[in-house]
């Protein structure tokens, strides 16, 4: 997250307590780097919606690319707003979201994995209510 | 001093068992990073925090999507035009936060404000938008009690907005604190966690609309 760090001339962090309004310059730069973001990001996100509703693809392939569409857009934002990127600066923000997506895949994929086959070892549900009459 | 002594904080009861390592540090000329870098590290363990509840929110809606209970499904319920016009509003407010960001660390005040009023505005419009939805719903019977999965869509959408909401309050309070103190060092800190905050609840939203909104729509 670099726009935490307080900016100087010399591009290197200013001392802990330096708070020096940014120049035009930088406002404006910093400015175009959110542009870019919500430009890809709208793209990405009209994608999505044409790919929702169209039928000019195979019908199976399309919450594949849903899910990439949005795996994409999560990353415009991230570098883009959230400024995280892979400076020497951002390795601690770096690795607690690496940390932070090994939890969300363990916890969605082990959930759909073990809750399918529950599902596909329990008895129907019309044969328990019969059972228990 | 020996290591002993050192480790039992050099004699000093009040050191026993603390790490005085990055003090001494300091010392030599070493500086310890600027306080913003280290509170804007510990709000974003915070979120990464947040993400994995709302993973579990999540895993819950993906495992009950298909128990309708012989209910309406998401491609009977949802409205996708309605969905575009929520994540345009999200998007584009999520874009005027930065613009606040980047306003008050130039010390533009009317950047600041309008971008945060911008901010404001556009995610009321989306919390009003989800709101006539819900209400929607349940006036035409599918209120989260119709089935396991109108109950999880309810929880995970509703858990969404309530954060907004959250997100909403906060903002005008650092408006409101930012107009009373000025541009100080810990006013500046607070309004970029707030963008922070603001930018993960779009991150959420975009899981939400694809998964939720246009798989369930495509399916």
């Amino acid at each position: 997250m670099s726009q935490f760090e307080p900016k100087s001339e010399t591009g290197h962090a200013g001392p802990p307590h330096g708070h020096e309004p940014l120049d035009g310059h930088e406002a404006v730069a910093d400015i175009g780097t959110y542009l870019i973001g919500l430009g890809l990001a709208m793209l990405l996100t009209i994608v999505s919606f044409f790919i929702a509703r169209t039928t000019l693809v195979w019908q199976p392939s399309i919450p594949v690319a849903l899910a990439v569409l949005a795996i994409a857009q999560m990353g415009v934002h991230l570098v883009f707003f959230l400024h995280i990127t892979t400076g020497p600066d951002n390795v601690n923000n770096v690795m607690a979201l690496a940390f932070g997506v090994l939890i969300v895949l363990l916890v969605i994929t082990g959930s759909l994995w073990i809750m399918a086959h529950m599902d596909h070892n329990m008895m129907p549900m019309d044969q328990i209510m019969q059972m228990q009459r | 001093m020996t290591s002993f002594e050192a480790a039992a904080g050099g004699g000093y009861p009040d050191r026993v068992g603390r790490d005085w390592d990055l003090r001494d540090r300091r010392h030599e000329g070493e500086v310890l990073p600027p306080k913003s870098i280290i509170v804007g590290y510990g709000f974003w363990i915070f979120l990464l925090s947040d993400i994995v509840m709302f993973s579990a929110f999540f895993a819950t809606y993906a495992v009950l999507v298909g128990q309708t209970a012989g209910g309406p499904s998401g491609r009977d319920l949802f409205d996708l035009s309605n969905t575009g016009i929520e994540t345009a509003c999200l998007l584009l407010s999520s874009f005027a936060c930065g613009i606040a960001t980047v306003g008050i660390q130039a010390h533009r005040g009317s950047w600041f404000y309008g971008a945060m009023a911008a901010t404001f505005v556009l995610g009321a419009a989306f919390i009003g938008l989800e709101v006539r939805e819900f209400v929607g719903l349940v006036a035409q019977g599918a209120g989260p009690t119709r089935s396991a999965f109108l109950s999880a869509f309810f929880t995970l959408v509703g858990c969404h907005g309530l954060h907004v909401t959250a997100g909403l309050l906060w903002l005008l309070t650092m408006m409101a604190q930012v107009y009373a103190k000025g541009y100080r060092a810990d006013i500046l800190r607070r309004v970029l966690c707030f963008g922070l905050f603001w930018h993960f609840l779009d991150i959420v939203w975009v899981a939400l609309f694809s998964m939720v909104y246009l798989m369930g729509a495509a399916a």
